[in-house]
């Protein structure tokens, strides 16, 4: 799903709600389908404005103290790193990455540890075209697996979904 | 590896390569020791009487350093809203980065005490009981600052405001620090009763601090 709207029309809030990060004041949010005994929170990936990144750490040490605190790795770093077009980069610290390469070490974090929600907020930041045209393909395999993914965007995702338009037209 | 262990690894490799660990706090340590004989005089026998309470000073001095970064630093580049969806509790996340707060500025202070002990001449039974009683009242130190960091995270400029918040609560710890180490020396209290308040102390504080932090979080960041 898509969630559009201008400026403050509340994509970004709607997500940290969904996320747990924000205590909605009334009404609740429900995953139907997923586990019972963990909350919406621990069975979603959040991928915010900032890229949750350590300048001083390597691109594998940043996605390997992810997967493990994130857990249930699924694939070994470096596959998750190849997967985003980081596989040569492995070694550098993620000081010397551009804005777009921060933003692939990020998506990284969502291949390398499965989890059914991916809560997307503004994903192609500073992608570039194949950077883009990649994360539309990963967010395709994620659908296709099964998973959901909950992006706030003003530009085209690059695949078919619902969109769901928050506060006046833009 | 598991969660916790993976944050505890990650913050010591971090507070390691940024420097602002061990290293500066040990420098600060020293400069702190170094500067006092300079104000208070050369008068080895005064020196040797307020010792402790200087090295206590400067360890306290020393770990409030580092303080304002342990969950500052999370929250400028979003890692602490991970850490808060997690299926790991708070509190325990907390207490893995209390510990690697402790083992990369507080132990270092506690292995650096002996030398700092002889540039004040003090005996070595000083410098062994204020060893001892930091090794035992630094965690404390940490887990303090721990909350105070946590209610401190959300504000502009809250590292300003963390020394304020904190060091009120630490002056329990470093009466009976200080204490404990001139008691081993020159008495008349023993050693034992202040020491093992010192302990009560930590312990309390390592159960509170980080269930008062994960509160404070909480709340702070909604």
């Amino acid at each position: 799903m898509a969630l559009v709207g201008p400026n403050g029309s509340g994509k970004s809030s709607l997500l940290r709600l969904i996320a747990g990060l924000l205590r909605p004041s009334a009404g609740r949010i429900e995953f139907q389908g997923g586990t019972a005994e963990r909350t919406i929170g621990e069975q979603a990936h959040y991928l915010g404005h900032l890229d949750p990144l350590k300048p001083s750490l390597t691109v594998a040490e940043n996605l390997d103290f992810w997967a493990g605190y994130l857990g249930d790795r699924d694939s070994p770093a470096d596959e998750a790193l190849a997967a985003v077009g980081l596989g040569a980069l492995t070694d550098l610290p993620a000081a010397y990455l551009s804005a777009g390469q921060r933003r692939r070490l990020s998506l990284a974090r969502l291949l390398a540890v499965p989890r059914p929600i991916w809560l997307l907020d503004e994903p192609a930041s500073g992608l570039d075209a194949a950077g883009q045209e990649r994360l539309a393909e990963h967010m395709r395999e994620h659908l296709a697996t099964g998973g959901m993914v909950v992006a706030a965007t003003h530009g085209p995702l690059g695949i078919e979904c619902e969109e769901l338009r928050l506060g006046g037209s833009p | 590896m598991t969660a916790l262990s993976a944050l505890l690894v990650r913050d010591m490799r971090l507070a390691i390569r940024v420097g602002g660990g061990a290293l500066m706090g040990v420098l600060f340590f020293l400069i702190v020791v170094t500067l006092v004989p300079f104000a208070v005089g050369p008068d080895l026998v005064q020196l040797r009487r307020i010792g402790p309470a200087i090295l206590w000073l400067g360890a306290l001095l020393a770990c409030l350093l580092t303080l304002d970064r342990l969950l500052a630093a999370d929250h400028e580049d979003g890692s602490l809203d991970l850490i808060l969806m997690g299926g790991t509790p708070l509190e325990l996340s907390l207490l893995a980065k209390a510990v690697a707060h402790w083992i990369t500025t507080g132990l270092p202070l506690v292995i650096a005490t002996p030398l700092l002990g002889l540039l004040l001449d003090l005996e070595p039974l000083a410098i062994g009981a204020v060893a001892l009683t930091l090794l035992a009242g630094t965690p404390a130190l940490t887990c303090i600052g721990l909350i105070g960091a946590a209610l401190s995270v959300a504000l502009r400029r809250g590292g300003l405001l963390l020394p304020v918040l904190i060091l009120p609560l630490t002056v329990p710890v470093l009466i009976f620090g200080v204490a404990a180490s001139n008691a081993a020396v020159a008495g008349p209290l023993s050693f034992g009763a202040p020491f093992m308040i010192l302990c009560a102390l930590t312990l309390g504080s390592l159960v509170l601090g980080p269930f008062a932090a994960a509160a404070a979080l909480r709340h702070g960041l909604e």
